[in-house]
C-alpha cells in the first residue's frame, strides 16, 4: 500500500474533474443493477423470518406461512406469564448481563498492556487468544461439567456467569486490543509526565476515546450469550433459574399435547426483544454505524 | 525490549523484571479466568482422550494410550463426519458467508441510502436471532411443506424435500443466512478505508470495474479478508445448535458434522473418552485452517 499511495495526487484530482460529468451518466445503470440485486438479497433474508410473524398472530398452530384470516393475540397472551416468559427472560438478563459485564471489564484491563507495551510474549499470547475464539464449546463442556459437579458448583448462577463470561473473553480481548491500538499513545505520554499512572490514563484518556469500541464489544458479547443454549443447559438445572434460550425447549414437551407452534413463534419474538432493544439503543450511540469491522484488520 | 537489558547490572535487571510484572498486572484477571475455565478443561480433554472413560456408572477409567484415535481412524462414521464438516465449512463460511458478505458490502456502496439501511437491518436481524430460533425458522423454511417449496411451486420450479435429499446444503444455506452479517460488517468497514485515489488512478490507466476490484481493492483489504476467514471458519467448524435444531444430524447421518457426532458419542452414548478424542481432532482441523490464514497475515504483522 505504501508504494501505491505515492500516486501523484494533483493528477488524479484533475482526472476526476475531467471525467465527472461523463461518469455520472454512465453510473446510472450499475447503480440500478446494484439496487436491484440488493433488493433480491434483502428478500432472501426477509422471507425465512415471515413464519414467526404469521404463526405468532394466527390462532392455528402451524409451520406454514399463511396470513391468518383474523389476527389473534392469543399466542402472546398464553405465553405472557411469569413461568413461561418473564422469569426466563429475567434469568437470561442476569446470566448474560453479568457475563457481559465481566467480559467487558476484564477485556478492557487485559487489552491495556497488550496494546501499550511491547514484549516478546505478546504475539504468541494474542495468537493463542485468537485461536481460542473458535474452540468447540461442546468439547470442553464435558470436563467443565465434571469439574462443576465435583466442586458442587452446578446450578449456581454466579459460577455459570463466570464460565459464560470466560468463553466470550478471547474474542473480546482481541477486539478490545485492536480498538485500543487506534487511540494514539502520545495523548497518554503527556499525562504520564504529569505523574498519572497507567490505570488513571486508561480511565480518563483511553476509555473516553474508545467508547464506540467498548459498545461494539458489549453488543457482540451480549448477543452471543443471549443465544447460547448449551452452557446454561449443562450448568443450570433448577427450572426457576433457566434462561429463555433453554426454556424455549418446553414448547416441545409432549406433555403439552403436540408442539404449540404459534406459542413458540410468539415466545421467539419476545425472546428477541432484549437483543433488538440493546442493538437499537447502542448502535444509535455509534451514530448509526456498527463499527465492528474496524477492529478486525488483523 | 528484553534483549536490550542483557548487559545491564543485576539490580537494573530485577527492577526491569518488576516493572514488566507490574505492567502485566491488568492481564491477571483474564489469565486466571482463561486458565481455570478454558485451559484447564482443554487439558482434561486431552487426558480423557487417552482413557476409556464412560459415564455409565461404576465402570473404572483406564489409560488406553492412543486407542481412541486408532478407533476413530477405523470408524467410517468418523471419516464421514469430517467430510461433512469440511463440506459445511467450505460451502457456508469460506464460499457462502465470505463472498456474499463481500458482495453485499460492495453493492451497498453503490446503492441508495434507504435501501442500504433496510437490507443492512435485515441481514443483521438474521444474525441477532438466537441460534435455536434461527434453527426453527430454517426448519420451517426448508421442510417438505415449507416456505421454499411453496415459492418454488409458485414459480413452477421443481420442488423437493430439502431436509431429506440435500440436508447438508440446507444447513449450509441456513448458516449463510445466519452468519453473513459478520462478514458484511467486516468488509463494509474495510472497503470504507480503501483510498479513493487508488481507484481513480487505476481507472485513469484504463482498468475496468472488475479489474480495479481484483487488482486494487482486494490487495488493500487482504488483511481483513484473512482475519474474517479465520474467524468465520473457526466459528463454523463448531456450529452445533443450528444443525441440531434443523436435522439432528440426519437423515441417516447425512448432516452429522464433527460437533454433532462428538455430542452423540460423548453425551448421548456416554463414551467420554472417544468423544473427547474426536473433539481434539476438531481442534487440530481448526488449527490447520488458522495456520493457512496466519500465513496471509504474517508479512505486515508486528
Amino acid at each position: 500500500m505504501a508504494q501505491l499511495s505515492t500516486v501523484d495526487s494533483p493528477v488524479s484530482t484533475v482526472a476526476t474533474a475531467r471525467t465527472r460529468p461523463r461518469k455520472q451518466g454512465r453510473r446510472f445503470a450499475p447503480r440500478l443493477a446494484a439496487n436491484l440485486v440488493l433488493v433480491l438479497i434483502g428478500l432472501a433474508f426477509l422471507v425465512p423470518m415471515l413464519w414467526v410473524l404469521t404463526a405468532s398472530l394466527s390462532p392455528e398452530q402451524s409451520l406454514r406461512v399463511r396470513w391468518p384470516d383474523h389476527l389473534s393475540g392469543a399466542n402472546f397472551a398464553h405465553v405472557a406469564t411469569v413461568d413461561t416468559l418473564f422469569r426466563p427472560i429475567l434469568n437470561g438478563l442476569i446470566l448474560c448481563g453479568g457475563g457481559t459485564l465481566l467480559t467487558v471489564v476484564v477485556s478492557v484491563l487485559a487489552a491495556y498492556p497488550l496494546s501499550r507495551y511491547r514484549s516478546r510474549a505478546k504475539r504468541p499470547f494474542l495468537l493463542t487468544v485468537l485461536f481460542s475464539t473458535g474452540l468447540p464449546i461442546t468439547a470442553i463442556m464435558i470436563p467443565v461439567y465434571a469439574m462443576f459437579t465435583q466442586l458442587n458448583l452446578i446450578d449456581q448462577m454466579g459460577w455459570a456467569v463466570l464460565f459464560l463470561g470466560t468463553t466470550a473473553l478471547p474474542f473480546a480481548i482481541w477486539l478490545m486490543k485492536n480498538f485500543m491500538d487506534a487511540v494514539p499513545v502520545e495523548l497518554e505520554e503527556v499525562a504520564w509526565t504529569d505523574g498519572a499512572g497507567p490505570m488513571q490514563t486508561l480511565r480518563r484518556i483511553v476509555l473516553p476515546l474508545m467508547w464506540p469500541g467498548v459498545i461494539v464489544v458489549t453488543i457482540f458479547t451480549f448477543i452471543q450469550m443471549w443465544g447460547n443454549f448449551f452452557v446454561p443447559f449443562v450448568l443450570l438445572i433448577d427450572p426457576n433459574q433457566l434462561p429463555a434460550s433453554v426454556s424455549i425447549f418446553t414448547f416441545f414437551d409432549p406433555a403439552h399435547g403436540g408442539v404449540q407452534y404459534g406459542e413458540l413463534a410468539a415466545f421467539s419474538i419476545c425472546y428477541c426483544v432484549p437483543v433488538a432493544v440493546l442493538y437499537l439503543v447502542m448502535s444509535r450511540k455509534l451514530s448509526g454505524s456498527f463499527a465492528l469491522g474496524g477492529a478486525l484488520k488483523g | 525490549m528484553s534483549s536490550t537489558v542483557v548487559d545491564a547490572p543485576a539490580g537494573a535487571r530485577s527492577a526491569h523484571r518488576r516493572r514488566t510484572l507490574v505492567r502485566g498486572l491488568p492481564l491477571l484477571p483474564a489469565i486466571v479466568l482463561l486458565l481455570a475455565f478454558l485451559a484447564g478443561p482443554i487439558a482434561y480433554c486431552v487426558y480423557y482422550a487417552f482413557t476409556d472413560m464412560q459415564l455409565t456408572g461404576a465402570a473404572e477409567t483406564h489409560f488406553v494410550g492412543a486407542a481412541n484415535f486408532t478407533k476413530a481412524f477405523e470408524d467410517d462414521r468418523f471419516y464421514h463426519a469430517i467430510w461433512e464438516t469440511l463440506v459445511f465449512t467450505v460451502l457456508s463460511a469460506i464460499v457462502g458467508q465470505n463472498i456474499l458478505g463481500l458482495v453485499i458490502a460492495v453493492l451497498m456502496r453503490a446503492a441508495s441510502a434507504v435501501l442500504r439501511q433496510i437490507v443492512g437491518a435485515l441481514v443483521i436481524a438474521a444474525w441477532v436471532v438466537p441460534e435455536i430460533v434461527a434453527g426453527y425458522l430454517m426448519y420451517a423454511f426448508f421442510r417438505d411443506e415449507g416456505t421454499l417449496n411453496e415459492i418454488l411451486g409458485f414459480l413452477h420450479l421443481p420442488q423437493q424435500n430439502w431436509l431429506y435429499t440435500l440436508p447438508i446444503l440446507a444447513v449450509s444455506l441456513a448458516n449463510v443466512w445466519r452468519g453473513t452479517a459478520f462478514s458484511m460488517l467486516v468488509y463494509g468497514a474495510a472497503l470504507a478505508e480503501v483510498p479513493q485515489e487508488l481507484n481513480e488512478a487505476a481507472a485513469m490507466d484504463g482498468a475496468g470495474a472488475l479489474q480495479r476490484f481484483w487488482h486494487v481493492t482486494i490487495p488493500v483489504i487482504r488483511r481483513s479478508i484473512a482475519t474474517n476467514l479465520m474467524l468465520i471458519t473457526l466459528q463454523t467448524l463448531s456450529v452445533f445448535g443450528l444443525i441440531f435444531a434443523m436435522t439432528k444430524g440426519g437423515p441417516s447421518n447425512k448432516s452429522t458434522t464433527l460437533p454433532i457426532y462428538t455430542y452423540q458419542t460423548a453425551l448421548q452414548n456416554y463414551e467420554i473418552g472417544y468423544g473427547t478424542a474426536m473433539a481434539l481432532v476438531l481442534l487440530v482441523i481448526g488449527a490447520l485452517f488458522s495456520l493457512v490464514y496466519l500465513k496471509a497475515l504474517r508479512p505486515e504483522a508486528d
